[in-house]
């Protein structure tokens, strides 16, 4: 088991070369000089020029993407153009928010999907299965920002229930935080809801044809003890790889989430850096994503591994 | 299946097409007896003459700003009403509807041509094998979005660049499928067949490539529906397509910035939306039971 885990590790190796890469190149695709586009068209020659030596701009390509990988190792993604800040501080600042949402987003999918999947498969082929699964069609089909722009028509403007927008950190007030996080957390969860309970409902189709399941039925055991504490936690590996995407990639639709519903997370500092061209802040959100997503899909993988033996750690 | 066990041999053997025919009209004849499937591609065949046919059907000029009818609520001229300028939303929707077939179109050809070619050199060549996919892992290290909106941020909102982006989220997993496909394919009898006979690699390629097709095809529809919705969140974020030009993303994005007063920006348009990536997945998820039942759910 150690040995697959530094092996797993160990090819995260050239993944992260490539990230790195990758998002070195976001500043070096812009078409034009990057110190012109930051500094807009009223720039003097000498404070471009100024600009361009700071960001080290008038270096050969090669020498810079070698300073951006140096600077990498020892945690550096250089300074905000706009805050004046070192981009790590900033980025951190802004990871509470996000990472808050993806989490009260991540009990909303886990709660709904577990429900719907369970119960269509409970009830196979009849009509509750057909609407359920209906509607899990229906909610991986809508964009996020309609969800979101729905739910909050219907919970904060027409009933007013959850505030329209807006953040209060956990800390300073847990209902509050999470009654401004709820409707934003609906939105993020609902197309990953839907996944999960397609999953469960076709993992538990499986299991609940086999015969310790009868075994259970056969001795008089209730259909909830048997749906909910034996069939579902002998489905749970595909269920936990589905969970497992579904947060990484919540880390994707945050951006629009937090948009809407003005939460001060990575994704909202994220357009907001777009918009003024603060390349440096942009490079460290994406990389910062990208590193947690990285991280993410790694412990799938290790837990996978752990909970089924049946997996070889080749 | 059936067609082709019954075909083969002599038919094969004098007429290669006729197989081929006969085995694609057994295919559409499943996909008709699968109601979503159907129904999907009905409603998408709909939504496609409907974008087509958009300067014929559509009321008013997207474009046109009218500073005396903004945010009219729907009526018999306006039937979705109007947004912040006075545009027609209805128009505008259908007018965005073009545009989401015309990127979620270019999105398929690019990343399916680039897909195809990495996919074969990485599955066919084993010592391309490992470098290629190690880059491709790389691009798909970012949840898409993340990686788009990078990329935005560089190249700036336009059409094109929205393409190009995609296309760096989407082909390294259209490459991954077809390597899988490839590395069955290349295992099978009629390769060895030909290479025996001194077939080239570009010629057993060509010869691998249409025993791929079935998973390139069920991947390809999967993209046309994500890049339908990426387009209209990169879009109503800012970073997509620019504001003026009628998309659906930036319908949403109006619908934001006057929710209190004008909600049915947002109610109508995201109602369309929804019905095409609805039409797509059902579609979709049709072809993907006949093509590949191993992935059925």
């Amino acid at each position: 088991m150690r040995r697959y885990i530094l092996k797993r590790i160990l090819a995260l190796l050239p993944v992260m070369l490539v990230v790195a890469s990758v998002v070195f190149g976001i500043q070096h695709m812009t078409p034009g000089n990057p110190a012109e586009i930051i500094l807009g068209e009223e720039a003097t020659q000498e404070q471009v020029r100024a600009l361009e030596e700071k960001m080290g701009l008038d270096r050969p390509f090669i020498v810079q993407l070698g300073r951006w990988f140096g600077h990498l190792l020892q945690g550096d993604l250089g300074e905000s153009i706009y805050y004046q800040k070192p981009v790590l501080s900033i980025v951190l600042g802004h990871a509470l928010p996000t990472i808050q949402l993806t989490l009260l987003a991540l009990t909303v999918t886990i709660a709904l999907g577990l429900l719907m999947g369970v119960f269509a498969a409970a009830f196979h082929n009849t009509l509750l299965d057909n609407a359920l699964m209906f509607i899990a069609s229906i909610q991986l089909s809508l964009p996020i920002s309609w969800i979101g722009l729905v739910l909050m028509l219907a919970f904060s403007l027409h009933y007013r229930i959850f505030p329209v927008s807006g953040y209060v950190a956990f800390s300073e007030g847990p209902l509050q935080s999470i009654l401004y996080l709820t409707l934003p957390a609906l939105a993020l969860g609902a197309g990953a809801a839907a996944r999960l309970a397609r999953m469960t409902r076709s993992s538990m189709l499986e299991i609940l044809r086999s015969d310790y399941i009868m075994t259970a039925r056969a001795k008089g055991l209730g259909e909830m003890p048997v749906l909910f504490k034996h069939a579902l936690k002998n489905a749970a590996v595909p269920i936990l790889t589905v969970i497992g995407l579904s947060m990484a990639n919540m880390l994707g639709g945050a951006v629009v989430s937090e948009q809407i519903f003005g939460i001060p997370g990575l994704g909202k500092l994220l357009i907001f850096s777009v918009f003024n061209r603060d390349y440096p802040v942009v490079q460290g959100v994406v990389l910062y994503i990208a590193f947690i997503y990285i991280l993410i899909n790694l412990t799938i993988d290790i837990l996978y591994a752990w909970i089924d033996s049946r997996i070889t750690y080749g | 299946m059936e067609t082709l066990k019954k075909n083969s041999g002599p038919v094969m053997a004098e007429n290669p097409a006729a197989v081929y025919l006969g085995e694609l009209k057994s295919m559409g004849r499943r996909l008709l007896r699968n109601k979503g499937a159907t129904l999907g591609g009905i409603i998408l065949l709909f939504f496609i003459a409907a974008a087509l046919a958009a300067p014929l059907l559509s009321p008013h000029d997207p474009g046109v700003i009218n500073a005396l009818a903004k945010l009219r609520p729907p009526s018999s001229t306006h039937y979705f009403g109007t947004d912040g300028l006075g545009r027609d939303i209805f128009s505008r929707v259908l007018f965005g509807a073009r545009l989401s077939l015309q990127v979620g179109g270019m999105v398929i050809v690019t990343s399916t041509l680039l897909g195809i070619l990495f996919g074969l050199a990485a599955g066919y060549y084993r010592k391309l094998d490992n470098i290629i996919m190690r880059v491709l892992d790389g691009f798909m290290a970012f949840p898409s979005i993340i990686l788009n909106i990078g990329i935005m941020a560089a190249l700036g909102p336009s059409i094109r660049n929205v393409v190009i982006a995609l296309t760096f989220s989407y082909s390294p997993r259209m490459a991954r499928i077809v390597r899988g496909a490839v590395l069955v394919q290349k295992e099978q009898q009629y390769v060895e067949a030909a290479r025996v006979l001194g077939a080239g690699d570009f010629r057993i390629l060509m010869h691998i490539l249409p025993n791929c097709m079935a998973p390139i095809i069920v991947q390809a529809t999967m993209i046309f529906a994500y890049a339908i919705l990426a387009e209209a969140s990169l879009s109503f974020l800012g970073v997509g397509v620019p504001p003026e030009i009628p998309s659906w993303g930036n319908i949403l994005a109006q619908g934001r910035n006057f929710i209190r007063r004008a909600p049915w920006i947002t109610l109508y348009s995201g109602i369309i939306i929804s019905a095409a990536v609805l039409s797509v997945n059902q579609f979709g998820d049709g072809l993907r039971d006949i093509l590949d039942p191993k992935l059925r759910r």
